[in-house]
């Protein structure tokens, strides 16, 4: 089962490395990894993308937390929300295919944002099945190149992620005891 | 007030009450040194880095506050790395202070340029590279702050040179530092606890295995309290040795690869194991699969990380052993386990007669004799570190510790060259004590230069070298996994007599037990380092042995009828 961690980490040089040097260290698989600032100034949001049935999420979380920079840890896997990733896809564009391909984008609800005589570059926005159809549905008529961002994720509601500033370090604590959904030993913690 | 870069590291290190620092001057930390002149920190000159970075751990081990090492960046900081990683893995608190090149030469291959917090980044709690002079002085706070607290660790600090000759208007801040993502101050959930409560209430046949956390958090007679009320046997691991004091009845011994057999069998037919700040390790455990399958668990420890890593447990409990037991301790009922212990007591009969203290005196000289006579000739008192290898686990099995931090060694990175200097540090820290350092032949030529530091610093320690010409523990796996084809580790060492003589110190030769009360008596009447070398029974080996793997009740035992002629695996 994939695991969907959202990883507020300080905005110092260095942290990614820490984060991914952690990964490697204790053979952590990232199947996906996304960073950028954040509402908050200091504050960058990671989303992590890790497969649950080969890395014990509740091991990653509280490696993750031994970091000093890491704030907050949470496993948005269960709780209703948002994902998203982007690609922009360089396709062939000859003047046979292009309504076709104007067509199909327009079913994905994507957007042509480049025209040239012979190509387009597309970009696509949706979770990850979305675009992974899109791309099939391209893929025979000619795939220049592509990139994708990786997921990015937001529970739905209007509830934040407990905001940290205000009472330091606790809310991170309450996080670390939600490991207890995916521990059988029903371990927990509180500050 | 105007301060240079490099005297706010002084005076921020003077505020966090360092008295002494280890270290290594060299062209990027030379602002550094300059300015230490006018500080009241004594500094010592190791002859490597790798030296000065186990002195600050011994003396962090012996003190129980932070130590500092200092080196230069490039080749300095890059010898530091056997010392860091070794603090990390024993938690350690040690706080490394490198020099670092100009800053705007990083990243262009300049003279003694290493990317130092990349190297250390997996071996440090936490490290930083400071470029800019503002931030010289918290940066180093929090590096105290986060090397003392929580589950302690090494902190690197690369400071770029440019940033040590700067000067700023400055004042020392002491306002509280402000980590959001750093905690420390965790405590167990009221419901854990109570979980625990009742399953030590329903326990017959419970072990306290006790770690390295029992001396971090101060909770020795918080551990005697528990282990007295709920009448529970005790057994330490390597690091936790003297958390409960050796000649408390309730005191089983060391448990694990070299652990006494009754120790081991206790912990595999016990029905609830209590883990007190000990980590599971797989020198402790052997197979994981068949450890301890009736027992139930309870995991003590601060740092979550720890918890269901090895052993899955069923009450895992995270925080303070000291503040945990303390809560424990309100809820926890007398229990009488007399069964239990007897039981333990009559296979502790069984074993007594393999122990080599019962073996008729053969004329040979064996280090475990040597060690127990320095125990007994030092009245139990000495301070001692050890190397890593054979002396290490006889020091273990045959130094009754009866006093808390009395032992310093390297447990988790098992790392030879560890005992002399880490003995230089001790003794730093604690001056009073009668420090000795128990090596082997092959570890102690790994930082013997080190001895001219002692020599240098008129420091008194005994350094008891345990010689069996061979790398001892090596030779022993090889003899019984290896059908003894003894490869690369036999040693011809040099005349420690006439070393220790080099240096303008006294060395002492002991080739009979007949000899070591005189030896040990005469490196206590002399004011200067004691170098003894013992030269013991050359393929002599430790037992019990768990084999790397094995179950932990599956131990190589030492043959009955004669202890060397035999070879250990007829007895498997």
């Amino acid at each position: 089962m994939q695991h969907t961690l959202v990883v507020l980490v300080e905005d110092k040089p260095g942290v990614l490395n820490r984060v991914a040097s952690l990964f490697r260290r204790r053979a952590f698989n990232i199947e996906s990894l996304t960073v950028g600032h954040t509402d908050q100034r200091g504050v960058s949001r990671m989303t992590i993308v890790v497969d649950g049935e080969e890395t014990s999420v509740a091991r990653l979380t509280a490696h993750l937390y031994k970091l000093v920079n890491v704030i907050q840890v949470h496993d948005l896997t269960t709780i209703p929300s948002v994902s998203r990733d982007l690609a922009m896809i360089k396709i062939n564009a000859p003047s046979e295919n292009r309504t076709h391909i104007m067509q199909t984008v327009d079913v994905f609800r994507a957007h042509i944002v480049d025209v040239s005589n012979n190509s387009f570059i597309i970009e696509v926005t949706g979770d990850g099945e979305k675009i992974n159809g899109f791309v099939d549905v391209l893929r025979p008529l000619g795939i220049i190149e592509m990139v994708r961002t990786g997921v990015v994720t937001m529970a739905r509601g209007a509830s934040p992620l407990p905001d940290f500033s205000t009472n330091g370090h606790r809310p991170a604590v309450n996080a670390i005891m939600q490991l207890n959904q995916y521990e059988q030993g029903g371990i927990e913690w509180q500050a | 007030m105007k301060r240079t870069g490099a005297q706010i590291v002084w005076e921020t290190l003077l505020r966090e009450g360092t008295e002494v620092v280890f270290g290594y001057p060299g062209g990027a930390n030379l602002p550094l040194y300059d300015a230490l002149l006018d500080y009241p920190i004594r500094h010592v000159l190791t002859r490597h880095e790798q030296g000065a970075a186990h002195m600050a751990d011994g003396y962090a081990r012996a003190s129980g506050r932070v130590g500092v090492a200092v080196a230069t960046s490039g080749p300095g900081a890059t010898n530091l790395v056997t010392g860091i990683a070794t603090a990390i893995m024993d938690s350690s608190p040690v706080v490394f202070i490198t020099g670092q090149v100009v800053s705007r030469f990083i990243g262009y291959d300049a003279f003694q340029e290493t990317d130092v917090t990349g190297i250390t980044l997996p071996i440090t709690k936490h490290n930083y590279l400071v470029t800019d002079v503002h931030e010289v002085g918290y940066t180093l706070r929090e590096a105290f702050y986060i090397a003392r607290t929580g589950r302690p660790g090494p902190v690197l600090v690369d400071i770029a040179k440019d940033a040590q000759q700067a000067s700023i208007e400055w004042e020392y801040d002491d306002s509280p530092i402000r980590l959001p993502g750093y905690r420390p101050d965790l405590r167990p959930v009221p419901k854990e606890l109570q979980k625990a409560v009742e399953l030590i209430r329903a326990a017959k046949r419970p072990v306290i295995l006790a770690g390295h956390g029992v001396l971090l958090s101060g909770a020795m007679a918080e551990l005697q309290e528990f282990a007295q009320r709920t009448s529970t046997p005790v057994a330490l691991t390597l690091l936790g040795l003297s958390g409960l004091p050796a000649d408390h009845p309730l005191n089983l011994g060391m448990m694990g690869m070299h652990g006494e057999a009754w120790v081991n069998h206790a912990i595999q037919e016990s029905d609830l194991l209590l883990a007190f700040g000990m980590r599971f390790d797989d020198r402790v455990t052997g197979n994981l699969n068949n450890y301890a399958t009736g027992a139930k668990k309870i995991h003590i420890d601060i740092d979550p990380s720890e918890i269901n890593k090895n052993v899955k447990v069923d009450v895992g409990l995270i925080g303070d052993l000291r503040e945990t037991l303390d809560m424990m301790l309100e809820f926890v009922e007398p229990c009488d386990h007399s069964e239990w212990l007897a039981y333990i007591e009559e296979m502790k009969g069984d074993s007594a007669v393999r122990d080599i203290q019962n073996l008729p005196d053969s004329g040979h000289l064996y280090a475990a004799h040597v060690i127990n006579d320095i125990w007994r000739y030092t009245d139990g008192k000495a301070l001692v570190t050890t190397d890593v290898g054979q002396h290490q686990m006889w020091t273990a099995q045959y130094f009754k510790f009866n006093t808390p931090g009395n032992l310093i060694t390297s447990g988790g990175l098992g790392t030879m060259g560890f005992g002399l200097p880490s003995a230089i540090g001790a003794k730093f820290a604690r001056p009073d004590a009668e420090v000795w350092t128990i090596v082997g032949d092959g570890g102690f030529q790994m930082t013997q230069a080190e001895l001219s530091t002692a020599a240098q610093e008129g420091l008194k320690v005994n350094i008891a070298i345990i010689n069996n010409g061979y790398l001892g523990m090596v030779r022993q796996w090889q003899e019984f996994f290896y059908q003894r084809r003894y490869s690369a580790t036999p040693m011809r060492n040099p005349d420690f007599v006439k070393l220790a003589e080099a240096h303008g110190l006294t060395g002492l030769r002991v080739t009979q037990r007949s000899e070591v009360e005189a030896a040990v008596r005469k490196a206590q009447a002399t004011d200067a380092t004691v170098v003894i070398d013992f030269q013991v029974e050359q393929e002599d080996s430790v037992y019990p042995m768990v084999p790397a793997g094995a179950d932990l009740h599956n131990m190589i035992r030492r043959p009955m009828s004669n202890a060397l002629v035999e070879t250990a695996q007829d007895t498997v």
